[in-house]
């Protein structure tokens, strides 16, 4: 991004061409179910001996071959799990395997994610953000989405692999037609044919050229299991060597000498406009250049982003009023009891009459739960650059979805999407908050690159503070959660009758595994002004608190061990029992703990996994809870890469065991309180707990994993909290509430 | 004026003494592997040394390091040694497979090495203690990992 590129002029051709050498490697991919693209990839792009065989894999004459991954790498390792998947099937050698982002083209659109799939294989996450019937054909099919912990299960299982074992089968037939022999004499061993029989043997780089002129087949074999020689392994991340000595590039690292420097200022009351702006005193500062007016907010530009930051403090700003500028939690906290007192809401899942057995009932036990709004807090803060010169834009920040983003800025800047050029670049973090329908800073990096290109041909770059990331975001929705349970004369639980505020954003996160006979669970949806999207879990990590903290609230009230209620109740559900089994044998249920500790326990499936979470706790001398181990059993089906997937769970604990003991944003004059670190705490290497993880295979379809740990640590903490102390965790965050140890119950567990 | 040397060179820049040495670092010089996480150094992830000494240079003005030594992340390896390019802490993150999102990392691998250069067998009190940088993505159970396999190497 020298001065000297600074006003590109490249064809399509000669843009991928030029990135192709920018990068190091190469750039095509194109579903194996679409093999118009094949033929345009091959077309456009034929370069040297390089020839793309299928979707997603381009073999070079010296036989290295480059597999293109169409997911953001977040640190979830998914650029190697994916390429794994795909160099397994191709019988390729690791070692010849290079790993790319997939560009951000229609070309490389992840149509394996959605199109085709059904509706009801549509990965859950996409259903709450999008709606498809609204949505075009083509823009559905053009997505490059990362999320719902969906890419082994989605585009791993239906595109990486689909395409290696189409680009292994079109090699054989290309060595077998080459040594006239049948297909079905030869072999592929680390990216060879091989023909035993005559003992011939033949590098696929060298059969590139023939391959790519066949059409991939539509249903190739995949692999059995016990045929992997990749998948299965704890390979080493492709991503870590540059995260270590400083060279991996994030949206924020984009630069350049001539870069301007953006820092924004949005209405703190969401929603509001801004009504007047004096920007005399800022304009006078070392190296700013403009001061730039939004709809919502405004911005110093300056030569430097310390330079904008400290000069947005000089200007003298002004919102108009609204209507929320009194609303605080106390109110929404009020608004959301009301809406449940007074609304029945709307079904979410019904079976047999729950109120009937509420009325017939011997006992019901009831209890009310709640859960406030929650930042992502991503470690990089948010930011955009944007480059805009006449007809045309470049665009680098840190997302999860590059096609979509690509999309928005020309959309916000009045260009056509071929003529934005995206760069991608490693997350500081996503959690939800770089998915699409977040647009702010997206949106307002444009509106100031675009006042900015009208005096200066520079790049902006627009970097939120962490104050502004944490009080702009979209918030993980607070929820108000309240639960009636009936039991009968023998004590069996005859009904779960289940009360919460909306909306949901993914379905099916209330419902609960338990065999109880008589259910009822509504939802009723509450307005209120506070942005809400997806964080990581999404609505598992409230309804788990939820659900684990009543179903043990249950079995204390019956008097029976909460394992062994859950055990009961999940006749029906053998893959929960067994995880819950494990989990609870590996930490020691039941047998001998340190004097003062205990032991909680939770069970969640979400997104294809299950997950069994047991939390051994004491109260410290200062009446607050340590958490000293969590052992998690983890059912995700089979695993792709077992220390990347042992990765993902420490990392989701520890998420939501920050989440549990810290974790609130707070509304005060209808604007966010906390701003920084020291106010929205964060867990740390003291009080991170010992974590042991076992990978259970059932052998079921592969499940996600980077949000699956994240949803039962609250409750099993909750749940230990309660045997230590009697006192019930109700309302999250635990914080700075003490607890007083009682042995009364030390001995049900 | 503002002079220091930065992994090993002298750098002489005509600047404000009052701005944060982060933003030297990244806007002035382009160094962008020392990152930029709050701003009031409490998380971490800006963290360079300064004569060997761990420091929060979001919060540190280059006008109080007039003079002195700073190593950032992108000349660890050269000062501290070590094979294929990475220092003995780099190539530990590496064999425990450490970062994640790999953001918080240039400064926990800052402090990490500061740590194990004034203490090199650390108690997990002492790195309870040494390391106070923030994860989101959770890397705490490697990053003690790792600093362990250190200390006892």
């Amino acid at each position: 991004m020298s001065k000297t590129d600074s006003k590109p002029k490249l064809s399509r051709r000669n843009f991928l061409l030029v990135s192709a050498v920018a990068g190091g490697g190469a750039l095509i991919g194109y579903a194996a179910t679409r093999p118009s693209r094949h033929q345009r990839a091959n077309d456009t792009l034929a370069d040297g001996g390089d020839r793309f065989v299928t979707s997603w894999i381009r073999l070079r004459p010296d036989n290295r071959v480059t597999i293109y991954v169409p997911h953001a790498e977040m640190g979830q390792g998914v650029h190697t799990a994916l390429a794994m998947m795909a160099a397994d099937e191709l019988d390729a050698a690791w070692e010849l395997v290079d790993v790319e982002q997939a560009p951000a083209t229609d070309l490389f659109a992840n149509d394996a994610i959605v199109a085709g799939l059904g509706g009801e294989l549509l990965p859950e996450f996409l259903t709450g953000l999008v709606n498809f019937a609204a949505l075009p054909a083509a823009q559905i099919v053009n997505i490059q989405i990362t999320g719902g912990s969906s890419s082994v299960r989605y585009t791993g299982e239906n595109s990486m692999r689909v395409a290696g074992a189409a680009a292994r089968s079109m090699l054989l037939e290309c060595a077998a037609e080459r040594w006239g022999v049948a297909a079905e004499e030869c072999a592929t061993e680390s990216s060879h044919v091989i023909h035993s029989a005559s003992g011939r043997s033949i590098a696929y780089g060298e059969l590139a050229d023939d391959a790519a002129r066949l059409e991939p087949p539509a249903n190739p074999v995949l692999k059995d299991r016990s045929q992997f020689n990749i998948m299965g392994r704890a390979i080493s991340r492709r991503d870590i060597p540059p995260k270590v000595d400083g060279s991996a590039p994030y949206g924020i690292d984009a630069h350049s000498e001539d870069m301007l420097y953006a820092a924004l200022r949005l209405a703190p009351v969401f929603g509001a406009r801004l009504a007047s702006v004096n920007a005399e005193a800022a304009l006078a500062q070392r190296g700013v250049r403009k001061v730039v007016e939004l709809e919502d907010g405004y911005a110093v530009v300056a030569d430097n982003y310390w330079r904008a930051k400290q000069a947005l403090e000089l200007v003298e700003a002004e919102f108009a009023p609204t209507e929320n500028d009194s609303v605080s939690s106390a109110v929404l906290a009020e608004r959301f009891d009301r809406a449940l007192a007074e609304s029945n809401g709307s079904r979410d899942f019904e079976s047999g009459d729950a109120d009937a057995a509420l009325e017939d009932a011997q006992d019901v036990f009831e209890a009310s739960y709640r859960v406030p709004y929650l930042a992502h807090a991503a470690m990089e803060p948010m930011n955009c650059t944007v480059h805009i010169q006449g007809d045309r834009a470049d665009l680098w920040t840190s997302t999860q979805d590059a096609l979509g983003i690509k999309s928005r800025v020309a959309r916000v800047a009045g260009l056509s999407e071929d003529k934005v050029t995206f760069h991608h670049s490693y997350l500081g973090g996503g959690f939800g908050r770089r998915l699409p329908f977040t647009w702010n800073v997206i949106d307002h990096a444009t509106l100031i690159a675009q006042q900015v290109a009208k005096e200066f041909d520079a790049p902006v770059k627009t970097i939120l503070t962490r104050e502004e990331d944490m009080r702009q975001d979209y918030y993980r929705p607070a929820v108000h959660s309240n639960f009636k349970a009936a039991f009968d004369a023998e004590g069996l639980v005859t009904a779960w009758h289940n009360r919460f505020t909306g909306p949901i954003q993914v379905p099916g996160a209330a419902h609960i595994p338990y065999g109880i006979p008589n259910q009822s669970i509504r939802v009723v949806d509450v307005e209120t002004h506070v942005p809400i999207a997806s964080w990581r879990s999404v609505d598992h990590s409230q309804q788990t608190f939820f659900i684990e903290s009543f179903i043990d609230e249950i079995a204390h009230r019956r008097g029976t061990n909460p394992y062994q209620l859950r055990m009961e109740l999940l006749q029906d559900h053998p893959r929960h029992r067994n995880v819950l089994q494990v989990a609870a044998e590996s930490a020691g249920y039941g047998s001998g703990l340190p004097e003062g500790r205990a032991l909680g326990i939770a069970v969640q499936e979400s997104f294809g996994s299950i997950a069994a979470q047991v939390a051994e706790v004491s109260i410290g001398s200062d009446g607050r809870p340590v958490v000293h181990k969590v052992t998690c059993a983890m059912d995700c089906g089979w695993v792709v890469n077992p220390d990347t997937a042992e990765a993902q769970i420490e990392s989701g604990i520890i998420f939501g065991l920050t989440a549990a003991l810290y974790g609130a944003i707070t509304i005060e004059d209808g604007r966010v309180v906390q701003g920084n670190f020291p106010d929205y705490e964060m867990l740390r290497m003291a009080d991170s707990p010992e974590i042991v993880v076992h990978l259970v295979e059932s052998g079921n379809a592969p499940g996600g994993l980077g949000e699956p740990a994240t949803p039962p640590v609250a409750a099993a903490v909750a749940n230990a909290i309660y045997i230590l102390t009697g006192q019930r965790v109700r309302e999250l965050p635990i914080g700075d509430r003490e607890f007083t140890l009682d042995r009364s119950l030390a001995g049900n567990i | 004026m503002a002079r220091f040397t930065l992994n090993g060179e002298n750098r002489e820049l005509d600047i404000e003494p009052e701005m944060p040495l982060l933003w030297v670092l990244r806007d002035e010089l382009g160094m962008t592997g020392t990152n930029f996480g709050c701003g009031i150094g409490n998380c971490g992830a800006c963290t360079v040394h300064v004569d060997g000494n761990a420091l929060r240079s979001c919060v540190t003005p280059v006008g109080a390091v007039e003079g002195r030594d700073i190593t950032t992340i992108e000349g660890l390896a050269s000062v501290a040694g070590g094979a294929n390019g990475l220092s003995p802490v780099q190539q530990a993150w590496i064999d425990h497979q450490v970062p994640q999102c790999g953001y918080c990392q240039s400064g926990m691998i800052m402090a990490a090495s500061a740590l194990l250069a004034r203490n090199p067998s650390p108690s997990d009190e002492e790195i309870d203690a040494g390391i106070t940088n923030i994860c989101r993505c959770g890397s705490y159970p490697r990053v003690r990992k790792a600093i362990r396999a250190l200390a006892s190497a």
